[in-house]
């Protein structure tokens, strides 16, 4: 994100107090002081979220602790079958990854091997087209939000996604099972969902209001950084601009029109 | 009339079951709702606005909240008094307001009221 | 007039009681769904629509029949028809309270239903659904209800009536139209996204609404004294012929366009379909069932030796119907959804709870068709004794 010293001295600080613990930060500071000095911090007006995937600093151990921490952070439950599962962020080999590139020949490193999907946040998507209730809509700064109080789970939008990106609660999340979900919820400062919504990766929308990196990236940067960069897409000095200029990225699907703002370089 | 013997026996018996919650519960009176604040509450003195106010309308300003936080982005709530709160049932209210069963719940119960609010937000835990 | 469907036979009350017996089981199914969710159902992450929306699907086609009988007599004057538009209109009442009932069961949020009228976006087809389907049952309730106060009370019914039949016949394309446009505009599921669909989904409205039409009509005509006529139900099989003519060389465009070019999006859900696609192949005997039926409604309906004879009329229209309902109320569901967009095959077959609910919705609108049909019979016989 291009920003000046004075803006990143005070998201560091911020992040720092934040991750003392989130509650007690508000505590420290005179009540009113400190959410008055986060709303100055121009932090999702004007700005187009897009993220790039860098697999070539990825590994199965990485991927894994990104998707820990996303399901963590949001009460993701594991539902522990592929029937019912809701997942924010998974991996998915390359040849369904991107089934129009896979051929026979393809070389070896790249046979079985993991990569990592999640809501691409498409600049035109078709799931927020067909929404009977604007439960789903893209907001200015790009992200496809969900507004979980107004799913009426009709599922229409899980047809329209080209993706695969959208899970729908069939039953209950909080009757999950207790063995795959030992601290459920895991999050108590987020909601869990309830049965009949639909959701899905929502580019962690409440953290990046407070001036936050999403929860997978921010588990990324902790271990290697910049295998995941997230930033803005219309400010040419952004990181993930960077990423995109110095490699030759694709994206899934990019024939439908949908405009997915997920790259990746492989 | 005709048919005057099936009309009263059918009128006693629906008589009867439209009294029933009368009769059933003659002599006894439901407690009053008696909802109490924690120490944390009463050291606040205030909520987010009056006490009379927002015992007659947190409903609208929580689902004023929702549509605001959700689909408008604004996450920070500028109080009559000019304090600045972070619209959030679960971090906010609740961070006051603990003790669920002894103050939410006391009204809620009594007037049979059930938001479905607590199907998603969590519930403060309580070591009652 | 609805006091005519309290008195009848004893076998009228029987299957009365038949009808709400069913609809009871499909209720209390119904309320395991509601407590359990919708996993008690066979749907999946990957098959996210199944049963219920397949239904829904085929008994917009049913209700779309009404037209079939309309068109001929107001618009060219056929004046046979007359005799039974009202169990075209009456059949399209049912049929979409059907439909309603199926989106109804399938919400996975019901109370939250009426959030498409309070916030609702017109970019989106559901929305556009729900208007014409509910106008266009509205339209031939109060058609239906008009035209057989005035037979019964013998006058002509009133001239304004004639304005909602004509604006019921363009309705009652765009229903179906509108129904495919639901799945021929989603970029990521390759077997509905064709042209052709809408126009698939009218050829087989118009095939297999008038093909139960004919069935009820002859049900009518056994066990009431009131007899549609032989010359309407001739030509209503002449109207299934073509409509199923048509409907069938659409499939077949669409396998010339998938298998001509090799494009594996356009082969695979119909490989899926009719020969399996890796290893998984449950819809397979369903989809040459739905073939072998439609080949035999072909050769029934085109010969017409065989479509004359009412007695074989009525098993073409069988096999029309349960063609047309295995391809359109089951395998086009499914096979938008296989493989997923991941190029995995992920199985769906509804569970017996979701079949359990399905028979409660059929019963319902066969109850609200039960009900319609009597009262159209008592009306018509007390006319024909007078």
């Amino acid at each position: 994100m291009g920003m000046d010293r004075r803006k990143f001295l005070k998201i560091a600080g911020l992040s720092a107090m934040m991750g003392l613990g989130g509650k007690a930060a508000f505590e420290l500071l005179a009540p009113g002081e400190l959410e008055a000095s986060l709303k100055d911090l121009p932090l999702t007006e004007g700005r187009k979220w897009g993220m790039v995937v860098d697999m070539t600093k990825m590994d199965e151990a990485l991927m894994d602790k990104c998707i820990e921490a996303c399901h963590r952070v949001h009460n993701v439950p594991n539902l522990g079958n592929p029937k019912e599962e809701i997942k924010w962020i998974w991996k998915e080999t390359y040849e369904h990854t991107f089934p129009g590139q896979h051929h026979e020949y393809v070389s070896e490193q790249y046979h079985g091997r993991n990569f990592l999907l999640l809501c691409n946040h498409c600049t035109n998507p078709p799931c927020c087209r067909v929404c009977p209730t604007k439960a789903t809509w893209k907001r200015e700064d790009g992200v496809v939000m969900m507004d979980q109080h107004r799913c009426i789970g009709c599922r229409f939008c899980m047809a329209a996604c080209p993706y695969g990106v959208r899970s729908f609660n069939w039953g209950d999340p909080r009757k999950a099972p207790k063995e795959l979900n030992p601290n459920f919820p895991t999050n108590l400062e987020y909601p869990t969902r309830s049965k009949g919504v639909v959701e899905k990766c929502n580019f962690c929308a409440e953290r990046i209001a407070k001036g936050q990196l999403p929860a997978c990236v921010e588990a990324a940067n902790a271990v290697k950084p910049h295998a995941l960069v997230f930033g803005d897409l219309d400010d040419p000095t952004s990181d993930v601009r960077k990423s995109l200029h110095e490699s030759y990225t694709i994206r899934r699907k990019p024939e439908l029109g949908s405009g997915p703002n997920v790259y990746y370089i492989i | 009339m005709y048919d005057s013997g099936k009309i009263i026996v059918g009128l006693i018996i629906g008589v009867g079951l439209l009294l029933f919650p009368f009769y059933y519960n003659a002599g006894k009176a439901a407690k009053a709702p008696d909802p109490q604040l924690t120490p944390k509450a009463k050291e606040a003195k205030v909520c987010v606005e009056t006490t009379e106010y927002m015992r007659s309308s947190h409903m609208s300003l929580l689902d004023t909240w929702r549509h605001e936080v959700v689909r408008d982005g604004k996450r920070y709530y500028t109080a009559s008094n000019g304090k600045v709160y972070y619209k959030s049932l679960q971090v906010t209210c609740m961070d006051c307001h603990s003790n669920k069963s002894k103050f939410c719940d006391q009204c809620h119960n009594y007037l049979d009221v059930d938001p479905y609010c607590w199907d998603c937000h969590i519930e403060p835990k309580e070591n009652n | 007039m609805l006091d005519k469907a309290i008195k009848g036979s004893p076998q009228y009350w029987s299957w009365v009681v038949f009808l709400l017996a069913l609809m009871g089981v499909g209720f209390g199914c119904y309320l395991y769904q509601w407590f359990e969710g919708l996993r008690i159902t066979g749907m999946s992450r990957d098959v996210s629509w199944g049963f219920y929306i397949g239904q829904l699907t085929y008994f917009v086609g049913v209700a779309a029949s009404g037209v079939m009988v309309v068109l001929p007599y107001y618009i060219h004057d056929y004046k046979a028809f007359g005799r039974i538009t009202i169990l075209g209109e009456f059949l399209a009442v049912a049929s979409i309270v059907m439909c309603g009932l199926f989106v109804m069961v399938d919400l996975g949020n019901l109370p939250r239903m009426l959030n498409i009228m309070i916030y609702p976006n017109p970019s989106s087809i559901l929305f556009w659904d729900m208007i014409v389907l509910n106008v266009y049952m509205l339209l031939n309730l109060v058609i239906g209800w008009n035209v057989l106060s005035a037979e019964r009370k013998g006058v002509a019914y009133q001239k304004w009536v004639n304005v909602l039949i004509y604006i019921s016949i363009p309705w009652a394309f765009s229903i179906h139209t509108v129904t495919a446009f639901l799945y021929a505009g989603l970029p990521g599921r390759h077997y509905w996204l064709t042209a052709i669909m809408a126009a698939r989904f009218l050829s087989s409205a118009f095939c297999s609404g008038p093909a139960l039409l004919i069935l009820l009509a002859l049900i009518v005509k056994r066990f009431t004294r009131f007899d549609p006529g032989k010359e309407q139900i001739r030509t209503l099989g002449s109207i299934v012929a073509y409509a199923m003519i048509i409907n069938v060389f659409f499939f077949l465009l669409e396998m010339f366009t998938a298998f001509y070019s090799q494009i594996p999006g356009h082969m695979h859900s119909i490989q899926y379909l009719f020969k399996g696609l890796d290893g998984y192949d449950r819809l397979v005997p369903w989809m040459w069932t739905a073939a072998f039926f439609a080949l035999v409604a072909l050769v029934l309906l085109i010969v017409p030796a065989t479509r004359r004879r009412q007695g074989i009329l009525a098993v073409a229209c069988g096999a029309v119907i349960i063609s047309t309902w295995i391809d359109k109320g089951f395998g086009l569901v499914i096979g938008g959804f296989v493989p997923n967009p991941f190029e995995r095959v992920f199985e769906y077959w509804p569970t017996v709870p979701e079949i359990f609910i399905s028979v409660g919705v059929w019963a319902t609108g066969f109850f609200i068709l039960t009900v319609l049909y009597k009262i159209v019979v008592s009306v018509k016989e007390e006319a024909a004794v007078s």
